[in-house]
């Protein structure tokens, strides 16, 4: 078996003591790496109905196949699984850079952290030996100090870091973890999984070979994906980068705008990728083995925030600048810089703020609740002001580093109105009251409110489906990207390449079996994305989820987009919903109930899990 | 004999390096069938996000790396400049990797003895691979005049405009 290490590690924290296992071929297959891996750990290593937060829910941490090859975008994927703090559902989130590399060459496919340590550690692999660290002096470092002081301390600086911010050590629910100093797997809370297991990093030193089934036909493959990414699929990563969408967004009525209360925003343009980088746009660098450059590093020229610098994507930008009503990109940067230093993902941040924001408009939270501050719709100042205290759990922003859903609820007085999360996750950018395909997506979307699923904006925004109206059937095409995307977080390449495998399921088949020698089709790597989906659904029932929780914000559902725009009087009723999945449900082969039926757990060789769905169907 | 004017080297133009490291597992497998940046004669640095380039053999003049070996073991192609290790004389000790002053040699983590870019017989794989096109295959004559005119084209912009 190429590609893979071919090796699992378990980390037992609460003992100290350390393991290695086999992965054999069978489960790789299967399973294929990244998050179908790690989620197939997950319920196999953990018990139904546990707290995110205690040392029952084990910290997953997977690589790819393609990770530590020179395949491009594949070459520097990695994984985070665990049980969300901010769901109690599936928990997943990859990010890239240079860490999952690192983590290949050590030779592990997956690492398994379970239990909890007694004191704050770090973990320390350099290839085959591991060490648990005393982690006291880093305590309070922002993971970004935290990497600078490991290499120093370790004497080599080409060690690879991730690691958690006060965020994570404080066990806020929007805590991320973060590798390479600006690369983040932001969503699901999994920052505060690793806090709650007092880990405050994983270093990495890998020195062996990776080695590639086909390597002179795989370089081959790898020349014509190179070339792909300097042509159209790749060009608005390499250009404007994701704040393209800004001023798309808001042309189609769909950047939702002050907490979901317009869908259009009048400060567009100066949040708008065109803005940002003819004045803030520094350089952009890309990660490990890849071919495009999508990373847009920008830095404040002028005005309070002067000399900050951060990387800035569409998700973030949007969340914290049109969505608080905000207008003001030094703001902006700044904040997201404030994000990487306390380790809290931006988007859920950008929500939650825009959520409190809301709050306050509505009387809802006074200046008392605010120690003063001025939470009007806008205020960009005070946004930064917030977020700095969501990082360091002070005051109102101990509340809600709770999440958006939790914070509403402590806040009470109708709160949750306002609040915008799907199953317990702050929600993305895209206003799904006129983007109905992309709406199913997110209702149905396993991990809660993510663009990133399933993609299924991308048919609205196109035009290739009708976005106002969804017909039976549609479901067809929002189950087919789902288990491409799931395929393509399982291989971890990077979304910004989807575009480049004009064969879809062929490419990514036949690039599969270059780097591993394990011969699948593209109706087989079609089948482990739904089998990775299904077993998603079904650690999700297993954790009590029914249909009630695919759902869409209150928002989504009562208030129609006032706008003149084209958009304008659209939501999703009720009944609209349930059509939806209706028709998505039967075409995937589950019940009314949304539970996966016998037949299909059998089709997918799912057999073992039938327990999860007794009494259920 | 060639002479330091006439010899080429691989160059990184910082301005254009995105710190892909795509170099580096180029010429691993080019040169050991694999892909292990350890293995590559091309080293990325990346300082800060913003500030990233690859450092490779600068084919110095009298290179003080040759000078350094206390038991002959490298010596500098006259016709091309470039390094050559002789692997069995070779012990290791890294006396020339202290003397290069950019860190373009390293010792080999398997063999035990230190490798150096040969710039692929005059064919530089990293070159052909690199994906912004920001390795160049140079010499130092033709830098210069690069820089030169980079300058004045920045000196004569609005002129230029028009």
């Amino acid at each position: 078996m190429f590609g893979y290490a071919s090796r699992i590690l378990r980390v037992n924290l609460s003992i100290g003591k350390t393991a290695i296992e086999p992965l054999k071929e069978e489960m790789a297959k299967k399973y294929i790496g990244g998050i179908g891996l790690g989620i197939r750990l997950l319920i196999d290593n953990s018990k139904p109905g546990i707290d995110p937060l205690s040392p029952e829910n084990p910290l997953i941490l997977t690589t790819g196949p393609f990770s530590g090859t020179v395949a491009p975008t594949g070459g520097n994927g990695h994984a985070f699984v665990a049980k969300s703090p901010s769901t109690n559902g599936v928990g997943e989130s990859k990010s890239h850079g240079f860490f999952g590399a690192e983590l290949k060459r050590a030779g592990y496919d997956a690492i398994i952290f379970e239990g909890k340590a007694e004191k704050p550690v770090y973990v320390w692999i350099d290839d085959d030996s591991f060490q648990i660290m005393d982690a006291k002096h880093l305590m309070g470092k922002s993971p970004q100090e935290t990497e600078d002081i490991i290499r120093e301390e370790l004497g080599d600086y080409y060690i690879r870091v991730a690691s958690i911010g006060l965020a994570g050590e404080k066990l806020s629910r929007i805590a991320c973890i973060i590798n390479d100093k600006t690369r983040a797997a932001g969503r699901c809370g999994l920052g505060a999984v690793m806090g709650s297991k007092n880990l405050k990093a994983i270093a990495v030193r890998g020195t062996k070979n990776v080695d590639v089934a086909k390597p002179e036909e795989f370089l081959e493959f790898v020349r014509v994906l190179h070339e792909r990414m300097k042509g159209p699929a790749t060009v608005k990563y390499r250009t404007l980068g994701t704040p393209q969408n800004v001023l798309v967004h808001n042309s189609l009525g769909a950047l939702p705008t002050r907490n979901f209360t317009n869908a259009i925003f009048e400060g567009a343009e100066k949040v708008s990728g065109e803005y940002l980088n003819e004045r803030f746009v520094e350089k952009i660098v890309g990660c490990s083995s890849c071919a495009m450059r999508c990373e847009h590093i920008t830095i404040v020229p002028e005005g309070p925030y002067k000399g900050t610098m951060a990387r800035v994507e569409y998700e973030p930008l949007w969340a914290l600048g049109p969505h608080c009503g905000v207008d003001r990109m030094d703001a902006i940067i700044k904040t997201i810089d404030l994000c990487n230093y306390y380790g809290i993902d931006a988007i859920s941040a950008g929500v939650i703020v825009g959520f409190a924001m809301d709050c306050y408009e509505h009387g809802i939270l006074t200046n008392d609740d605010t120690g003063g501050l001025d939470l009007k719709f806008g205020n960009a100042d005070e946004m930064v002001k917030v977020v700095e205290m969501i990082g360091r759990r002070e005051g109102l922003g101990d509340i809600l580093a709770e999440g958006v859903k939790r914070a509403a609820e402590i806040i009470g007085k109708g709160a949750e109105k306002y609040a915008n999360h799907i199953k317990g996750l702050e929600m993305t950018g895209y206003d799904i009251r006129g983007l109905k395909t992309a709406a199913l997506g997110y209702a149905v979307s396993f991990r809660g409110a993510d663009h990133n699923r399933h993609g299924a904006y991308a048919l609205d925004i196109s035009g290739k489906t009708n976005r106002f109206k969804f017909e039976k059937g549609r479901s067809k095409l929002v189950i087919e990207v789902e288990d491409l995307y799931t395929i393509i977080d399982s291989l971890i390449v990077c979304k910004f390449s989807r575009g480049v495998y004009y064969k879809g399921f062929d490419d990514l088949a036949q690039y599969y079996t270059l780097v591993t020698g394990i011969g699948v089709t593209a109706e087989e790597l079609r089948r482990a994305g739904e089998r990775i989906s299904n077993l998603a659904r079904l650690y999700n029932i297993r954790e009590g989820f029914t249909r009630k929780d695919d759902h869409l914000p209150i928002k989504v559902m009562t208030t129609p987009i006032p706008d003149e725009t084209v958009a304008k009087g659209q939501y999703v009723t009720q009944e609209e919903l349930d059509f939806m999945l209706d028709d998505y449900y039967e075409h995937r082969g589950w019940t009314r109930e949304g539970v996966p039926t016998l037949e299909k757990i059998k089709e997918l060789g799912l057999e073992d899990l039938a327990y999860v769905v007794e009494g259920k169907i | 004999m060639s002479r330091i004017h006439a010899r080429k080297f691989v160059s990184d133009d910082p301005d254009k390096c995105a710190g892909c490291s795509v170099c580096e597992y180029i010429c691993s497998f080019e040169k050991e069938k694999t892909f292990n940046p350890l293995k590559s004669r091309i080293r990325v640095v990346r300082l800060d996000t913003t500030i990233n380039m690859a450092v490779a053999c600068r084919l110095c003049e009298d290179a003080p790396c040759v000078a350094a070996c206390p038991r002959d073991a490298l010596r500098q192609s006259e016709e091309t400049g470039v390094i050559i290790v002789d692997e069995d004389k070779c012990n290791g000790c890294g006396w020339c990797i202290e003397a290069c002053d950019y860190g373009a040699i390293m010792l080999h983590p398997d063999k035990k003895v230190v490798f150096i870019c040969d710039t692929c017989d005059g064919k530089p794989k990293c070159v052909e691979w690199c994906p912004e096109e920001a390795l160049s295959f140079i010499t130092k004559d033709v830098l210069a005049q690069k820089s030169r005119i980079s300058a004045v084209k920045k000196l004569f912009y609005e002129a230029l405009k028009t």
